[in-house]
């Protein structure tokens, strides 16, 4: 599974205060602790609060990128930050993401093929968010669509059935579930599927078992990558043996130890 | 129509034996292993940059158990291994020597770690090209002896085994301290060939100097499901299990002429066929097999089942 650290993320206090403060060595640690714990690739979030968010999406890009050479998804809800970051990437980056909606599809879409980056796309709407399965599909047909005329290729589209937390939106738990296994029947070759783990515990009294059996499910249903906390190390073990059990990496004693050092 | 073609993100580590002076070795040559990004010879779907290669086995006892029909070409030089070394190198053209120390074995001439870190030295200074060093299979006294021969050898980059899963510690850090490449022996058990390759690179060892001995069996004798285990690991090296990219090598001419059918003489069985070509094409459909499965050294021991797998080798290179 393509694992994408999440801590980089203004909205946690710590990496909101590096960003002000210019701190490279906050950001860095986290690029590499991220790193060795499993993550293929690192979010990048300026955060909610970033006066000049372009200008802190430069600084976070350059910043990991001296210290460590993971991929990176870059995570914002205006195109020309994240357009400010894919200049600057030096391996194939991620867009973190489109909606089904015209006029976010017609400017991300063109972005993801100009940079020849894959692309986030959240099976939500101006509605809001989708409220089961058949919505869900709706908006995913959609952005298959649109990928597939703009000659997107389907391994770089990840579909986002929108994950909610379990404590506020208990019934949608699974309708996700069935989503994420319907994604990969729109098409094929089959486009592949992400979740933004942690939105599932928000304000739950569990939140690392929680993550963790919610991750080990959506596995089981086919997902293909989640932006989760590689930091959680029982979070990580669990997704490596759901792997195992589903016979997508061969057994040895060390295979925790083997899935590691990929 | 157009050929639906698989993409591999694996590639199988690149590995090579022998050190030339340049390199703080004495060896002539030097042979590089693996580096395939395809299923054997699927030349459409990716490379082998390096062929299969063929290593000539000698053993530093006389052979007791060999049939006269492989005896017969090497004459008087099995009683002595430098000389049997030449043979093979000069007259057979082989590109590899392997040396194997069956006679360090407790029950089989126990000979000394001394005697036989003399033997290599011996081989070493009578042939140039590249080699590999075998224990007999006895796990303690492997121990005492290949941690002598390998100091014997170091700095020629030899080959050495083999590593287990159970014994692995001693040979690991002979083979990391003196400059060798190792072999990592399983019994016909995929989980097991993983397992003693994290076990070795746990030590510090690279993963680009770690041969997998699956352990094969011979036509008639278990080679589908050594082909079978060889293939899965190699799928796995191609979605890029490192732990499992690792070339191959197989002992092709050990199992081939344990055969009843390879060894059996004509008197005994008339309806078998003449001997002599029996041996050899049992030793040689086996080594087909094994390349097909991805081998990529294959220690073999009749010249002429050498001859035509190295012809067969060609054959199938040549569609590249």
């Amino acid at each position: 599974m393509l694992v994408v650290g999440e801590l980089i993320n203004g909205m946690y206090k710590a990496v909101g205060k590096a960003i002000e403060e210019k701190d490279k060595g906050v950001i860095q640690k986290l690029a590499k602790d991220q790193r060795a714990a499993g993550a293929s690739m690192l979010d990048v979030n300026t955060g909610p609060y970033t006066k000049n968010p372009k200008d802190a999406m430069k600084w976070l890009v350059e910043t990991i990128q001296e210290s460590c050479d993971a991929p990176l998804c870059l995570d914002s809800t205006k195109a020309d930050v994240i357009e400010e970051g894919l200049k600057l990437a030096k391996n194939k980056a991620m867009i973190n993401s489109t909606s089904s909606d015209d006029e976010k599809l017609e400017v991300l879409v063109p972005l993801a093929l100009k940079y020849n980056a894959s692309l986030i796309g959240l099976a939500m709407g101006k509605s809001g968010i989708p409220r089961d399965k058949n919505e869900r599909m709706e908006h995913a047909v959609k952005i298959v669509t649109k990928c597939q005329e703009a000659g997107v290729p389907m391994s770089d589209l990840y579909l986002d059935p929108i994950v909610m937390p379990v404590n506020v939106a208990q019934a949608q738990g699974p309708e996700i579930m069935e989503s994420i296994k319907e994604f990969a029947l729109l098409c094929d070759p089959a486009p592949k599927t992400i979740v933004g783990l942690s939105n599932a515990s928000q304000s739950t009294k569990e939140r690392p078992l929680i993550n963790r059996i919610y991750l080990v499910m959506a596995i089981a249903n086919g997902l293909t990558a989640a932006i989760c906390d590689p930091l959680d190390k029982l979070l990580m073990d669990a997704a490596i043996t759901a792997e195992l059990i589903l016979n997508k990496n061969i057994y040895c004693d060390s295979f925790l130890e083997a899935y590691r050092t990929k | 129509m157009e050929l639906l073609k698989e993409k591999w993100p694996g590639k199988i580590a690149e590995i090579t034996i022998g050190a030339t002076n340049a390199e703080g070795g004495t060896r002539a040559s030097k042979i590089t292993v693996g580096g395939e990004t395809t299923l054997p010879f699927l030349f459409h779907e990716g490379d082998m940059p390096n062929m299969p290669r063929i290593a000539m086995e000698v053993l530093d006892t006389e052979p007791v158990d060999w049939p006269e029909v492989l005896k017969k070409p090497f004459g008087d030089a099995l009683k002595d291994p430098a000389k049997w070394a030449v043979k093979c190198q000069d007259e057979f053209k082989a590109e590899i020597i392997c040396v194997k120390l069956a006679g360090t074995h407790p029950d089989f001439g126990n000979k000394s770690a001394e005697d036989s870190a003399k033997l290599i030295k011996d081989v070493l200074q009578a042939v140039k090209v590249p080699l590999i060093i075998l224990g007999s299979g006895d796990d303690e006294k492997d121990n005492i002896v290949l941690s002598k021969v390998s100091q014997a050898a170091k700095g020629e980059r030899c080959l050495l085994g083999d590593a287990t899963e159970k014994n692995y510690k001693t040979l690991t850090a002979s083979c990391l301290a003196d400059g060798h490449n190792i072999i990592a022996e399983s019994p016909i058990d995929i989980n097991i060939a993983k397992q003693a390759n994290i076990l070795i690179s746990e030590m510090g060892f690279p993963l680009d100097k770690i041969v997998i001995n699956p352990t094969i069996g011979a036509l008639g004798y278990g080679m589908e499901y050594a082909y079978s285990i060889m293939e899965r690991a190699r799928y796995a090296a191609l979605i890029d299990d490192k732990m499992l990219s690792m070339p191959f090598i197989a002992f092709i001419g050990q199992e081939a002429w344990r055969a009843k059918e390879a060894k059996t003489l004509f008197s005994q069985a008339p309806e078998w066929g003449e001997e002599e070509s029996r041996g050899i094409l049992w030793e040689a459909s086996t080594a087909a097999c094994m390349l097909q499965a991805g081998a990529d050294i294959l220690v073999m021991r009749h010249p002429k089942a050498v001859d035509v797998t190295r012809g067969y080798i060609g054959k199938l290179m040549g569609n590249k």
